[in-house]
Protein backbone atom coordinates (compact mmCIF):
# COMPACT_ATOMS: atom_id res chain seq x y z
CA UNK A 1 0.00 0.00 0.00
CA UNK A 2 2.90 2.49 0.48
CA UNK A 3 3.93 1.90 -2.98
CA UNK A 4 3.46 5.37 -4.95
CA UNK A 5 2.70 4.34 -8.52
CA UNK A 6 2.81 6.15 -11.82
CA UNK A 7 -1.12 7.69 -12.52
CA UNK A 8 -2.90 4.52 -14.15
CA UNK A 9 -4.46 4.72 -17.16
CA UNK A 10 -8.10 5.42 -17.34
CA UNK A 11 -8.48 1.80 -19.24
CA UNK A 12 -6.71 0.15 -16.58
CA UNK A 13 -8.69 1.56 -13.97
CA UNK A 14 -12.00 0.30 -15.72
CA UNK A 15 -9.91 -3.00 -16.23
CA UNK A 16 -9.19 -3.34 -12.11
CA UNK A 17 -13.09 -2.08 -11.40
CA UNK A 18 -14.30 -4.05 -13.62
CA UNK A 19 -12.34 -7.08 -12.70
CA UNK A 20 -12.80 -6.76 -9.09
CA UNK A 21 -16.47 -6.25 -9.79
CA UNK A 22 -17.05 -9.05 -11.06
CA UNK A 23 -15.35 -11.13 -8.29
CA UNK A 24 -16.86 -9.48 -6.11
CA UNK A 25 -20.44 -10.37 -7.40
CA UNK A 26 -19.47 -13.76 -7.53
CA UNK A 27 -18.60 -13.36 -3.74
CA UNK A 28 -21.09 -12.64 -2.82
CA UNK A 29 -24.47 -13.57 -4.64
CA UNK A 30 -25.07 -17.03 -2.87
CA UNK A 31 -24.85 -15.38 1.02
CA UNK A 32 -26.86 -12.57 -0.60
CA UNK A 33 -29.25 -15.09 -2.35
CA UNK A 34 -29.97 -17.00 0.61
CA UNK A 35 -30.55 -14.05 2.39
CA UNK A 36 -33.24 -12.92 -0.14
CA UNK A 37 -34.39 -16.72 0.00
CA UNK A 38 -34.94 -16.87 3.34
CA UNK A 39 -37.86 -13.71 3.48
CA UNK A 40 -39.75 -15.23 0.53
CA UNK A 41 -42.86 -17.49 1.08
CA UNK A 42 -42.22 -21.39 1.58
CA UNK A 43 -43.53 -22.29 -2.13
CA UNK A 44 -42.05 -19.10 -3.44
CA UNK A 45 -38.07 -20.61 -2.35
CA UNK A 46 -37.12 -21.31 -6.30
CA UNK A 47 -38.81 -18.09 -7.91
CA UNK A 48 -35.80 -16.24 -9.45
CA UNK A 49 -38.22 -12.79 -8.41
CA UNK A 50 -36.67 -10.64 -5.80
CA UNK A 51 -38.63 -11.15 -2.80
CA UNK A 52 -42.61 -10.12 -3.99
CA UNK A 53 -44.72 -11.53 -0.42
CA UNK A 54 -42.07 -10.17 1.99
CA UNK A 55 -42.70 -12.63 4.68
CA UNK A 56 -41.11 -13.94 8.17
CA UNK A 57 -42.74 -17.29 8.17
CA UNK A 58 -39.78 -19.11 7.94
CA UNK A 59 -37.98 -17.31 10.77
CA UNK A 60 -41.18 -17.95 13.22
CA UNK A 61 -41.03 -21.29 12.17
CA UNK A 62 -37.87 -22.16 12.67
CA UNK A 63 -37.52 -20.23 15.86
CA UNK A 64 -40.76 -22.16 17.01
CA UNK A 65 -41.81 -24.96 15.46
CA UNK A 66 -38.32 -26.81 15.48
CA UNK A 67 -35.47 -27.74 18.03
CA UNK A 68 -33.31 -25.46 16.26
CA UNK A 69 -32.86 -23.27 19.69
CA UNK A 70 -32.01 -26.38 21.55
CA UNK A 71 -29.29 -27.19 18.34
CA UNK A 72 -27.75 -23.60 18.29
CA UNK A 73 -27.73 -23.51 22.18
CA UNK A 74 -25.93 -27.02 22.04
CA UNK A 75 -23.70 -25.36 19.39
CA UNK A 76 -22.52 -22.33 21.41
CA UNK A 77 -21.62 -24.10 24.24
CA UNK A 78 -19.60 -26.51 22.11
CA UNK A 79 -17.80 -23.89 20.48
CA UNK A 80 -17.15 -21.19 23.07
CA UNK A 81 -15.56 -24.67 25.22
CA UNK A 82 -13.49 -25.12 22.06
CA UNK A 83 -12.66 -21.61 21.51
CA UNK A 84 -11.38 -20.59 25.02
CA UNK A 85 -9.53 -23.93 25.33
CA UNK A 86 -8.13 -24.01 21.94
CA UNK A 87 -6.67 -20.27 22.03
CA UNK A 88 -5.37 -20.99 25.50
CA UNK A 89 -3.58 -24.29 24.63
CA UNK A 90 -2.65 -22.92 21.16
CA UNK A 91 -0.88 -20.29 22.88
CA UNK A 92 1.04 -21.72 25.51
CA UNK A 93 2.26 -24.70 22.55
CA UNK A 94 3.09 -21.64 20.46
CA UNK A 95 5.11 -20.08 23.23
CA UNK A 96 7.24 -22.50 23.99
CA UNK A 97 8.18 -23.90 20.57
CA UNK A 98 8.89 -19.95 19.88
CA UNK A 99 11.37 -19.11 23.06
CA UNK A 100 12.62 -22.52 24.14
CA UNK A 101 14.79 -25.20 22.88
CA UNK A 102 13.72 -28.32 24.35
CA UNK A 103 14.07 -32.09 23.45
CA UNK A 104 11.33 -33.29 21.75
CA UNK A 105 10.57 -30.10 20.12
CA UNK A 106 11.14 -30.97 16.41
CA UNK A 107 8.80 -34.01 16.72
CA UNK A 108 6.34 -31.83 18.13
CA UNK A 109 6.23 -29.13 15.68
CA UNK A 110 6.23 -32.60 12.69
CA UNK A 111 3.15 -33.85 14.60
CA UNK A 112 1.43 -30.31 14.72
CA UNK A 113 1.97 -30.82 10.87
CA UNK A 114 1.26 -34.01 10.58
CA UNK A 115 -1.96 -33.85 12.94
CA UNK A 116 -3.43 -32.03 9.67
CA UNK A 117 -3.52 -34.66 7.68
CA UNK A 118 -5.85 -37.04 9.54
CA UNK A 119 -8.34 -37.93 7.60
CA UNK A 120 -11.96 -37.85 9.25
CA UNK A 121 -12.44 -41.42 7.76
CA UNK A 122 -9.14 -42.68 9.79
CA UNK A 123 -10.53 -41.23 12.88
CA UNK A 124 -14.00 -41.51 13.13
CA UNK A 125 -15.09 -44.89 13.85
CA UNK A 126 -12.13 -46.06 16.51
CA UNK A 127 -12.89 -42.35 17.95
CA UNK A 128 -16.52 -43.35 18.12
CA UNK A 129 -15.82 -46.09 19.79
CA UNK A 130 -13.22 -44.61 22.54
CA UNK A 131 -15.90 -41.48 23.31
CA UNK A 132 -18.79 -44.32 23.93
CA UNK A 133 -16.10 -46.15 26.24
CA UNK A 134 -15.55 -42.89 28.26
CA UNK A 135 -19.02 -41.51 28.01
CA UNK A 136 -18.42 -38.91 26.30
CA UNK A 137 -20.67 -39.48 23.14
CA UNK A 138 -23.70 -37.26 23.08
CA UNK A 139 -21.95 -34.80 25.56
CA UNK A 140 -20.32 -31.71 24.53
CA UNK A 141 -17.57 -32.27 25.94
CA UNK A 142 -16.49 -35.09 23.16
CA UNK A 143 -17.26 -32.92 20.60
CA UNK A 144 -14.80 -30.06 22.32
CA UNK A 145 -11.97 -32.50 22.76
CA UNK A 146 -12.64 -33.77 19.04
CA UNK A 147 -12.25 -30.04 17.79
CA UNK A 148 -8.86 -28.95 19.60
CA UNK A 149 -7.34 -31.75 18.00
CA UNK A 150 -8.53 -29.98 14.56
CA UNK A 151 -7.98 -26.60 15.65
CA UNK A 152 -4.99 -26.60 17.83
CA UNK A 153 -2.64 -27.19 15.41
CA UNK A 154 -2.69 -24.61 13.63
CA UNK A 155 -3.39 -22.54 15.79
CA UNK A 156 -0.19 -23.51 17.83
CA UNK A 157 1.96 -22.57 14.65
CA UNK A 158 0.43 -19.29 13.65
CA UNK A 159 0.64 -18.33 17.32
CA UNK A 160 4.50 -19.17 16.84
CA UNK A 161 4.73 -16.96 14.10
CA UNK A 162 3.61 -14.26 16.18
CA UNK A 163 5.54 -14.81 19.32
CA UNK A 164 8.72 -14.87 16.86
CA UNK A 165 7.95 -11.40 15.72
CA UNK A 166 8.17 -10.12 19.29
CA UNK A 167 11.51 -9.41 20.82
CA UNK A 168 13.01 -11.85 22.95
CA UNK A 169 14.62 -8.72 25.24
CA UNK A 170 11.03 -8.45 26.98
CA UNK A 171 10.73 -12.17 28.25
CA UNK A 172 14.43 -11.39 29.18
CA UNK A 173 13.70 -8.14 30.69
CA UNK A 174 10.44 -9.78 32.59
CA UNK A 175 12.89 -12.55 33.62
CA UNK A 176 15.13 -9.79 35.20
CA UNK A 177 12.37 -8.15 37.21
CA UNK A 178 11.76 -11.98 39.38
CA UNK A 179 8.90 -12.84 36.86
CA UNK A 180 8.44 -16.78 36.04
CA UNK A 181 8.80 -18.17 32.94
CA UNK A 182 4.99 -18.90 33.19
CA UNK A 183 4.75 -14.67 34.51
CA UNK A 184 6.33 -13.30 31.29
CA UNK A 185 4.55 -15.22 29.08
CA UNK A 186 1.13 -13.94 30.75
CA UNK A 187 2.06 -10.65 31.32
CA UNK A 188 4.44 -9.64 29.70
CA UNK A 189 4.37 -11.76 26.00
CA UNK A 190 0.56 -12.68 25.92
CA UNK A 191 -0.90 -8.81 25.89
CA UNK A 192 1.52 -8.03 23.28
CA UNK A 193 0.00 -10.84 20.71
CA UNK A 194 -3.54 -9.90 21.21
CA UNK A 195 -4.01 -10.12 17.20
CA UNK A 196 -2.83 -13.56 17.40
CA UNK A 197 -5.16 -14.46 19.95
CA UNK A 198 -7.86 -12.57 17.51
CA UNK A 199 -7.47 -14.42 14.74
CA UNK A 200 -6.52 -18.29 16.76
CA UNK A 201 -9.59 -17.13 18.06
CA UNK A 202 -11.78 -16.85 14.67
CA UNK A 203 -9.78 -19.82 13.01
CA UNK A 204 -11.09 -21.81 16.32
CA UNK A 205 -14.31 -20.52 16.22
CA UNK A 206 -15.07 -21.60 12.53
CA UNK A 207 -13.57 -24.63 12.78
CA UNK A 208 -16.23 -25.53 15.43
CA UNK A 209 -19.12 -23.19 14.38
CA UNK A 210 -18.30 -25.31 10.84
CA UNK A 211 -17.74 -28.63 11.58
CA UNK A 212 -19.70 -31.37 9.98
CA UNK A 213 -18.45 -34.98 10.05
CA UNK A 214 -18.02 -35.55 13.29
CA UNK A 215 -20.93 -33.58 14.60
CA UNK A 216 -23.43 -35.56 12.79
CA UNK A 217 -21.34 -38.78 13.88
CA UNK A 218 -20.94 -38.22 17.61
CA UNK A 219 -24.70 -36.17 18.73
CA UNK A 220 -27.44 -38.06 17.77
CA UNK A 221 -30.68 -37.70 18.95
CA UNK A 222 -33.22 -34.22 18.23
CA UNK A 223 -31.84 -32.35 21.71
CA UNK A 224 -28.12 -33.43 21.14
CA UNK A 225 -27.79 -32.18 17.61
CA UNK A 226 -25.46 -29.51 17.11
CA UNK A 227 -26.35 -27.00 13.69
CA UNK A 228 -24.25 -28.82 11.23
CA UNK A 229 -26.20 -31.77 12.13
CA UNK A 230 -29.80 -30.24 12.70
CA UNK A 231 -29.55 -28.50 9.52
CA UNK A 232 -28.72 -31.18 7.53
CA UNK A 233 -32.52 -32.91 8.76
CA UNK A 234 -34.55 -30.15 7.13
CA UNK A 235 -33.48 -30.80 3.39
CA UNK A 236 -32.80 -34.83 4.29
CA UNK A 237 -36.54 -35.87 5.36
CA UNK A 238 -38.80 -33.40 6.38
CA UNK A 239 -39.32 -33.29 2.44
CA UNK A 240 -36.88 -30.62 1.11
CA UNK A 241 -37.78 -27.95 3.33
CA UNK A 242 -36.02 -25.25 1.75
CA UNK A 243 -37.68 -22.49 3.28
CA UNK A 244 -36.63 -23.30 7.04
CA UNK A 245 -33.37 -24.55 5.71
CA UNK A 246 -32.44 -20.95 4.39
CA UNK A 247 -33.86 -19.16 7.30
CA UNK A 248 -32.02 -21.08 9.95
CA UNK A 249 -28.80 -20.65 7.61
CA UNK A 250 -29.00 -17.05 7.81
CA UNK A 251 -29.39 -17.14 11.52
CA UNK A 252 -26.43 -19.49 11.99
CA UNK A 253 -24.09 -17.01 9.65
CA UNK A 254 -24.66 -14.15 11.28
CA UNK A 255 -22.55 -15.10 14.65
CA UNK A 256 -20.08 -16.47 12.33
CA UNK A 257 -20.45 -13.10 10.40
CA UNK A 258 -20.04 -10.69 13.29
CA UNK A 259 -17.15 -12.81 14.71
CA UNK A 260 -15.06 -11.92 11.69
CA UNK A 261 -15.82 -8.61 11.66
CA UNK A 262 -14.28 -8.39 14.74
CA UNK A 263 -11.31 -10.11 13.65
CA UNK A 264 -10.83 -9.86 10.54
CA UNK A 265 -8.72 -6.38 11.03
CA UNK A 266 -5.93 -8.75 12.40
CA UNK A 267 -6.56 -11.56 9.85
CA UNK A 268 -4.03 -10.05 7.71
CA UNK A 269 -1.14 -9.68 10.13
CA UNK A 270 -1.98 -12.60 12.10
CA UNK A 271 -1.83 -15.21 8.74
CA UNK A 272 1.30 -13.50 7.77
CA UNK A 273 3.13 -13.91 10.97
CA UNK A 274 1.72 -17.27 10.82
CA UNK A 275 2.41 -18.51 7.63
CA UNK A 276 6.14 -17.05 6.77
CA UNK A 277 7.76 -18.85 9.80
CA UNK A 278 10.34 -17.98 11.68
CA UNK B 1 27.15 -38.06 34.94
CA UNK B 2 24.83 -40.63 35.82
CA UNK B 3 21.40 -41.54 34.04
CA UNK B 4 19.14 -40.22 36.73
CA UNK B 5 20.92 -37.39 37.35
CA UNK B 6 20.74 -36.12 33.68
CA UNK B 7 17.38 -36.99 33.59
CA UNK B 8 16.70 -34.72 36.80
CA UNK B 9 18.94 -32.02 35.02
CA UNK B 10 16.24 -32.05 31.99
CA UNK B 11 13.47 -31.76 33.80
CA UNK B 12 15.05 -29.02 35.55
CA UNK B 13 15.69 -27.03 32.88
CA UNK B 14 12.41 -28.24 30.70
CA UNK B 15 10.17 -28.57 33.16
CA UNK B 16 8.34 -25.08 32.02
CA UNK B 17 8.73 -25.63 28.60
CA UNK B 18 7.27 -29.38 28.54
CA UNK B 19 4.73 -28.48 31.18
CA UNK B 20 3.49 -25.58 28.34
CA UNK B 21 2.84 -28.21 25.54
CA UNK B 22 1.42 -30.89 27.59
CA UNK B 23 -1.86 -30.33 26.98
CA UNK B 24 -1.67 -30.34 23.42
CA UNK B 25 0.44 -33.55 23.63
CA UNK B 26 -1.67 -34.96 26.07
CA UNK B 27 -5.18 -34.32 24.26
CA UNK B 28 -3.60 -35.18 20.32
CA UNK B 29 -1.73 -37.78 22.02
CA UNK B 30 -5.32 -39.80 23.64
CA UNK B 31 -7.50 -38.31 20.93
CA UNK B 32 -6.09 -39.03 18.16
CA UNK B 33 -2.98 -41.73 19.24
CA UNK B 34 -5.52 -44.10 20.43
CA UNK B 35 -7.99 -44.25 17.38
CA UNK B 36 -4.89 -44.30 15.47
CA UNK B 37 -3.26 -47.20 16.96
CA UNK B 38 -6.81 -49.15 16.96
CA UNK B 39 -7.23 -48.03 13.23
CA UNK B 40 -3.94 -49.60 12.36
CA UNK B 41 -5.07 -52.86 13.86
CA UNK B 42 -8.34 -52.62 12.83
CA UNK B 43 -7.22 -52.53 9.07
CA UNK B 44 -5.37 -55.76 9.98
CA UNK B 45 -8.65 -57.54 10.35
CA UNK B 46 -11.42 -58.29 9.13
CA UNK B 47 -14.14 -56.07 11.61
CA UNK B 48 -17.47 -55.56 9.80
CA UNK B 49 -20.97 -54.56 11.62
CA UNK B 50 -21.77 -58.38 11.29
CA UNK B 51 -19.11 -59.78 13.97
CA UNK B 52 -17.42 -56.37 15.58
CA UNK B 53 -18.13 -56.39 19.50
CA UNK B 54 -21.87 -55.47 20.38
CA UNK B 55 -25.14 -55.49 22.37
CA UNK B 56 -28.30 -56.36 21.45
CA UNK B 57 -30.84 -56.05 23.91
CA UNK B 58 -29.55 -57.84 27.06
CA UNK B 59 -27.18 -59.93 24.95
CA UNK B 60 -23.96 -59.44 24.85
CA UNK B 61 -22.36 -60.74 21.55
CA UNK B 62 -18.17 -60.73 21.40
CA UNK B 63 -16.05 -59.39 19.08
CA UNK B 64 -15.40 -62.76 16.53
CA UNK B 65 -13.14 -61.01 13.59
CA UNK B 66 -9.79 -62.30 13.03
CA UNK B 67 -6.60 -61.03 12.36
CA UNK B 68 -5.63 -61.27 8.48
CA UNK B 69 -2.92 -59.34 7.77
CA UNK B 70 -2.21 -57.15 5.41
CA UNK B 71 -4.90 -58.90 3.55
CA UNK B 72 -7.01 -55.61 3.25
CA UNK B 73 -4.11 -53.53 1.70
CA UNK B 74 -3.08 -55.97 -0.89
CA UNK B 75 -7.24 -56.06 -2.02
CA UNK B 76 -7.31 -52.38 -1.99
CA UNK B 77 -4.29 -51.98 -3.74
CA UNK B 78 -5.27 -54.17 -6.96
CA UNK B 79 -8.48 -52.92 -6.60
CA UNK B 80 -9.24 -50.75 -9.46
CA UNK B 81 -11.72 -48.92 -7.91
CA UNK B 82 -9.38 -47.45 -5.50
CA UNK B 83 -7.00 -46.21 -8.40
CA UNK B 84 -10.04 -44.43 -9.76
CA UNK B 85 -10.71 -42.66 -6.70
CA UNK B 86 -7.35 -41.83 -6.21
CA UNK B 87 -6.81 -40.39 -10.09
CA UNK B 88 -9.96 -38.47 -9.13
CA UNK B 89 -9.09 -37.24 -5.82
CA UNK B 90 -5.28 -35.96 -7.38
CA UNK B 91 -7.46 -34.04 -10.14
CA UNK B 92 -9.77 -32.86 -7.32
CA UNK B 93 -6.36 -31.28 -5.35
CA UNK B 94 -4.51 -30.68 -7.96
CA UNK B 95 -7.62 -28.70 -9.72
CA UNK B 96 -8.68 -27.16 -6.36
CA UNK B 97 -5.36 -25.09 -4.97
CA UNK B 98 -4.01 -24.51 -8.35
CA UNK B 99 -7.39 -22.25 -9.45
CA UNK B 100 -7.62 -21.24 -6.00
CA UNK B 101 -4.44 -20.40 -5.31
CA UNK B 102 -3.88 -18.66 -9.10
CA UNK B 103 -7.57 -16.59 -8.53
CA UNK B 104 -6.09 -15.36 -5.36
CA UNK B 105 -2.83 -14.58 -6.50
CA UNK B 106 -4.74 -12.10 -9.41
CA UNK B 107 -7.02 -10.78 -6.62
CA UNK B 108 -4.55 -9.94 -4.10
CA UNK B 109 -3.04 -8.20 -6.71
CA UNK B 110 -5.04 -6.39 -7.83
CA UNK B 111 -6.15 -5.23 -4.34
CA UNK B 112 -2.99 -4.42 -2.91
CA UNK B 113 -2.73 -0.90 -4.64
CA UNK B 114 -4.17 2.10 -4.03
CA UNK B 115 -7.60 3.28 -5.38
CA UNK B 116 -11.30 4.19 -4.61
CA UNK B 117 -13.26 1.10 -2.96
CA UNK B 118 -10.58 -0.90 -1.94
CA UNK B 119 -11.96 -1.71 1.63
CA UNK B 120 -15.64 -2.85 0.47
CA UNK B 121 -13.86 -5.37 -2.68
CA UNK B 122 -11.37 -6.66 0.35
CA UNK B 123 -14.68 -6.72 2.89
CA UNK B 124 -16.83 -8.64 -0.31
CA UNK B 125 -13.63 -10.83 -1.86
CA UNK B 126 -13.45 -12.53 2.02
CA UNK B 127 -17.03 -12.64 2.68
CA UNK B 128 -17.31 -16.21 1.72
CA UNK B 129 -15.20 -17.05 4.65
CA UNK B 130 -17.13 -15.35 7.02
CA UNK B 131 -20.31 -18.04 6.56
CA UNK B 132 -19.58 -21.73 7.51
CA UNK B 133 -18.98 -23.83 4.86
CA UNK B 134 -21.50 -26.33 5.39
CA UNK B 135 -24.07 -23.17 5.27
CA UNK B 136 -22.45 -22.42 1.66
CA UNK B 137 -22.66 -25.48 0.45
CA UNK B 138 -26.34 -25.69 1.25
CA UNK B 139 -26.67 -22.52 -0.73
CA UNK B 140 -24.71 -24.11 -3.55
CA UNK B 141 -27.08 -27.28 -3.30
CA UNK B 142 -30.17 -24.60 -4.16
CA UNK B 143 -28.30 -22.72 -7.03
CA UNK B 144 -27.32 -25.84 -8.14
CA UNK B 145 -30.75 -27.17 -8.50
CA UNK B 146 -31.55 -28.75 -12.09
CA UNK B 147 -35.17 -27.44 -12.35
CA UNK B 148 -35.66 -24.66 -10.16
CA UNK B 149 -32.04 -23.39 -9.26
CA UNK B 150 -31.48 -19.98 -10.03
CA UNK B 151 -28.14 -20.86 -12.40
CA UNK B 152 -30.82 -22.91 -14.38
CA UNK B 153 -33.51 -20.39 -15.05
CA UNK B 154 -30.19 -17.76 -15.32
CA UNK B 155 -29.78 -19.68 -18.42
CA UNK B 156 -33.23 -20.18 -19.49
CA UNK B 157 -33.61 -16.53 -19.07
CA UNK B 158 -31.14 -16.12 -22.01
CA UNK B 159 -32.34 -18.37 -24.18
CA UNK B 160 -29.85 -21.67 -22.86
CA UNK B 161 -30.55 -25.34 -22.08
CA UNK B 162 -30.36 -25.94 -18.65
CA UNK B 163 -27.19 -27.51 -17.17
CA UNK B 164 -27.65 -30.63 -14.96
CA UNK B 165 -25.53 -28.86 -12.72
CA UNK B 166 -25.16 -32.03 -9.92
CA UNK B 167 -26.99 -34.68 -12.13
CA UNK B 168 -24.01 -35.24 -15.43
CA UNK B 169 -20.77 -36.87 -14.10
CA UNK B 170 -18.85 -34.34 -15.68
CA UNK B 171 -20.62 -31.08 -14.66
CA UNK B 172 -20.70 -32.51 -11.28
CA UNK B 173 -16.89 -32.60 -10.96
CA UNK B 174 -16.81 -29.08 -12.69
CA UNK B 175 -19.77 -27.92 -9.77
CA UNK B 176 -17.65 -29.26 -6.20
CA UNK B 177 -14.57 -27.48 -7.99
CA UNK B 178 -16.08 -24.83 -8.22
CA UNK B 179 -17.83 -24.58 -4.87
CA UNK B 180 -14.19 -25.06 -2.99
CA UNK B 181 -12.55 -22.87 -4.94
CA UNK B 182 -15.35 -20.21 -4.03
CA UNK B 183 -14.99 -21.32 -0.45
CA UNK B 184 -10.63 -21.72 -0.56
CA UNK B 185 -10.07 -18.45 -1.98
CA UNK B 186 -10.58 -15.98 0.90
CA UNK B 187 -8.15 -17.62 2.91
CA UNK B 188 -5.24 -17.91 0.20
CA UNK B 189 -6.08 -14.06 -0.78
CA UNK B 190 -5.54 -12.72 3.10
CA UNK B 191 -2.42 -14.89 3.35
CA UNK B 192 -1.08 -13.74 0.10
CA UNK B 193 -2.61 -10.07 0.80
CA UNK B 194 -0.28 -10.34 3.65
CA UNK B 195 2.51 -11.53 1.91
CA UNK B 196 2.69 -8.68 -0.46
CA UNK B 197 2.53 -5.95 2.19
CA UNK B 198 5.51 -7.71 3.83
CA UNK B 199 7.14 -6.26 0.36
CA UNK B 200 8.81 -3.28 0.32
CA UNK B 201 7.82 -0.94 -1.80
CA UNK B 202 11.23 1.11 -2.93
CA UNK B 203 11.97 -2.44 -4.54
CA UNK B 204 9.32 -1.82 -6.98
CA UNK B 205 10.05 2.09 -7.17
CA UNK B 206 13.86 1.18 -7.83
CA UNK B 207 12.57 -1.40 -10.83
CA UNK B 208 10.26 1.12 -12.10
CA UNK B 209 13.17 3.42 -12.44
CA UNK B 210 15.42 0.99 -14.24
CA UNK B 211 12.69 0.73 -16.54
CA UNK B 212 11.14 -2.70 -16.03
CA UNK B 213 7.78 -3.42 -16.73
CA UNK B 214 4.74 -4.67 -15.20
CA UNK B 215 5.40 -8.18 -15.79
CA UNK B 216 8.88 -8.20 -14.98
CA UNK B 217 8.05 -6.68 -11.52
CA UNK B 218 5.77 -9.27 -10.59
CA UNK B 219 8.34 -11.89 -12.42
CA UNK B 220 11.08 -10.84 -10.35
CA UNK B 221 9.85 -8.85 -7.08
CA UNK B 222 6.45 -10.38 -6.26
CA UNK B 223 6.46 -13.90 -6.91
CA UNK B 224 10.17 -14.43 -4.98
CA UNK B 225 8.56 -11.93 -1.70
CA UNK B 226 5.54 -14.65 -1.94
CA UNK B 227 7.40 -17.37 -1.69
CA UNK B 228 7.58 -18.37 2.02
CA UNK B 229 3.81 -17.42 2.03
CA UNK B 230 2.75 -19.38 -1.01
CA UNK B 231 5.48 -22.68 0.33
CA UNK B 232 2.92 -22.75 3.71
CA UNK B 233 -0.05 -22.24 2.13
CA UNK B 234 0.14 -24.01 -1.12
CA UNK B 235 0.90 -27.22 1.44
CA UNK B 236 -2.02 -26.71 4.03
CA UNK B 237 -4.18 -25.59 1.18
CA UNK B 238 -3.23 -28.90 -0.40
CA UNK B 239 -3.64 -31.11 2.54
CA UNK B 240 -7.05 -29.59 3.43
CA UNK B 241 -8.40 -30.33 -0.29
CA UNK B 242 -6.94 -33.56 -0.37
CA UNK B 243 -9.46 -34.34 2.65
CA UNK B 244 -12.30 -31.84 2.25
CA UNK B 245 -14.78 -33.80 3.38
CA UNK B 246 -18.07 -31.21 3.73
CA UNK B 247 -18.32 -30.06 0.28
CA UNK B 248 -18.57 -33.10 -1.57
CA UNK B 249 -20.37 -35.48 0.79
CA UNK B 250 -23.23 -32.26 1.64
CA UNK B 251 -23.05 -31.41 -2.15
CA UNK B 252 -23.42 -34.89 -4.07
CA UNK B 253 -22.74 -37.71 -1.71
CA UNK B 254 -20.07 -38.46 -3.80
CA UNK B 255 -22.77 -38.83 -6.69
CA UNK B 256 -23.38 -39.15 -9.34
CA UNK B 257 -22.55 -43.02 -8.97
CA UNK B 258 -19.68 -42.37 -7.67
CA UNK B 259 -18.29 -39.94 -10.03
CA UNK B 260 -17.36 -37.29 -7.25
CA UNK B 261 -16.27 -39.46 -4.63
CA UNK B 262 -12.91 -38.96 -3.44
CA UNK B 263 -10.90 -40.75 -1.35
CA UNK B 264 -12.30 -39.73 1.86
CA UNK B 265 -15.58 -40.34 1.33
CA UNK B 266 -15.44 -43.32 -0.09
CA UNK B 267 -13.83 -44.75 3.18
CA UNK B 268 -16.41 -42.85 4.96
CA UNK B 269 -18.87 -44.42 3.08
CA UNK B 270 -17.72 -48.08 3.45
CA UNK B 271 -17.71 -47.54 7.04
CA UNK B 272 -20.94 -45.54 7.70
CA UNK B 273 -23.76 -45.59 4.82
CA UNK B 274 -22.78 -48.84 3.25
CA UNK B 275 -24.30 -51.89 4.33
CA UNK B 276 -22.73 -54.52 6.15
CA UNK B 277 -20.62 -51.20 7.35
CA UNK B 278 -17.12 -52.40 6.85
CA UNK B 279 -14.91 -51.26 9.49
CA UNK B 280 -11.70 -52.86 8.48
CA UNK B 281 -11.64 -52.02 5.13
CA UNK B 282 -12.94 -48.34 6.13
CA UNK B 283 -9.46 -48.37 8.23
CA UNK B 284 -7.35 -49.63 5.35
CA UNK B 285 -8.35 -46.62 2.83
CA UNK B 286 -7.78 -44.28 5.85
CA UNK B 287 -4.22 -45.58 6.22
CA UNK B 288 -3.46 -45.35 2.63
CA UNK B 289 -4.51 -42.06 2.51
CA UNK B 290 -2.85 -40.76 5.28
CA UNK B 291 0.33 -42.83 3.53
CA UNK B 292 -0.07 -40.65 0.23
CA UNK B 293 -0.27 -37.59 2.06
CA UNK B 294 2.49 -38.24 4.25
CA UNK B 295 4.63 -39.09 0.52
CA UNK B 296 3.25 -35.34 -0.74
CA UNK B 297 4.55 -33.61 2.54
CA UNK B 298 7.96 -35.03 2.91
CA UNK B 299 8.17 -34.28 -1.05
CA UNK B 300 7.23 -31.25 -1.22
CA UNK B 301 9.13 -29.79 1.36
CA UNK B 302 11.99 -31.56 0.14
CA UNK B 303 11.42 -29.61 -3.29
CA UNK B 304 11.10 -26.28 -1.06
CA UNK B 305 14.20 -26.89 0.63
CA UNK B 306 16.26 -27.36 -3.11
CA UNK B 307 15.18 -23.71 -3.43
CA UNK B 308 17.10 -22.83 -0.51
CA UNK B 309 13.74 -22.56 1.76
CA UNK B 310 14.80 -23.37 5.42
CA UNK B 311 11.33 -25.28 6.90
Amino acid sequence: MARTRSERHWSASVGLHLALVLAAVVAVFPPLWLLVTSFKPKNDAFTTSVVTHFTLDNYTHVLTGTSFLTWFGNSVVVVALTTVIGVFTAATTGYAVSRFRFPGMRPLLWLLLITQMFPVAVLIVPLYNLLASLGLLNQPLGLVLTYLTIAVPFCAWMMKGFFDTIPVEIDEAGRVDGLTPFGTFWRLVLPLARPGLAVTGFYTFVTAWAEVAYASAFMTGEDNLTLAGGLQTFVNQYNNDWGSMTAAAVIIAVPAALVFAFAQRHLVAGLTAGTTKG
Amino acid sequence: MTLTARIRRAIGTHWYAWTMVAPVVLVIGVIIGIPLVRGVYLSLTDANEANVERSIGMNHIPATYHFTGLDNYRAVLTDGVFWDRLGWTVVWTVGCVSLTFLTALALANLLNRRMRGRTFYRLALILPWAIPAFVSVFTWRMLYNEKNGILNKLLAGGGLDAVPWLNDPTWAKLSVIAVNVWLGVPFMLVALLGGLQSIPGELYEAAEMDGAGAWQRFRHITVPGLRAVSGTVILLSTIWTFNMFPVIFLLTRGGPGDATEILVTYAYRLSFVDSPRNFSASATWGMVILAVLALVAVGYRRALRKQGEVW
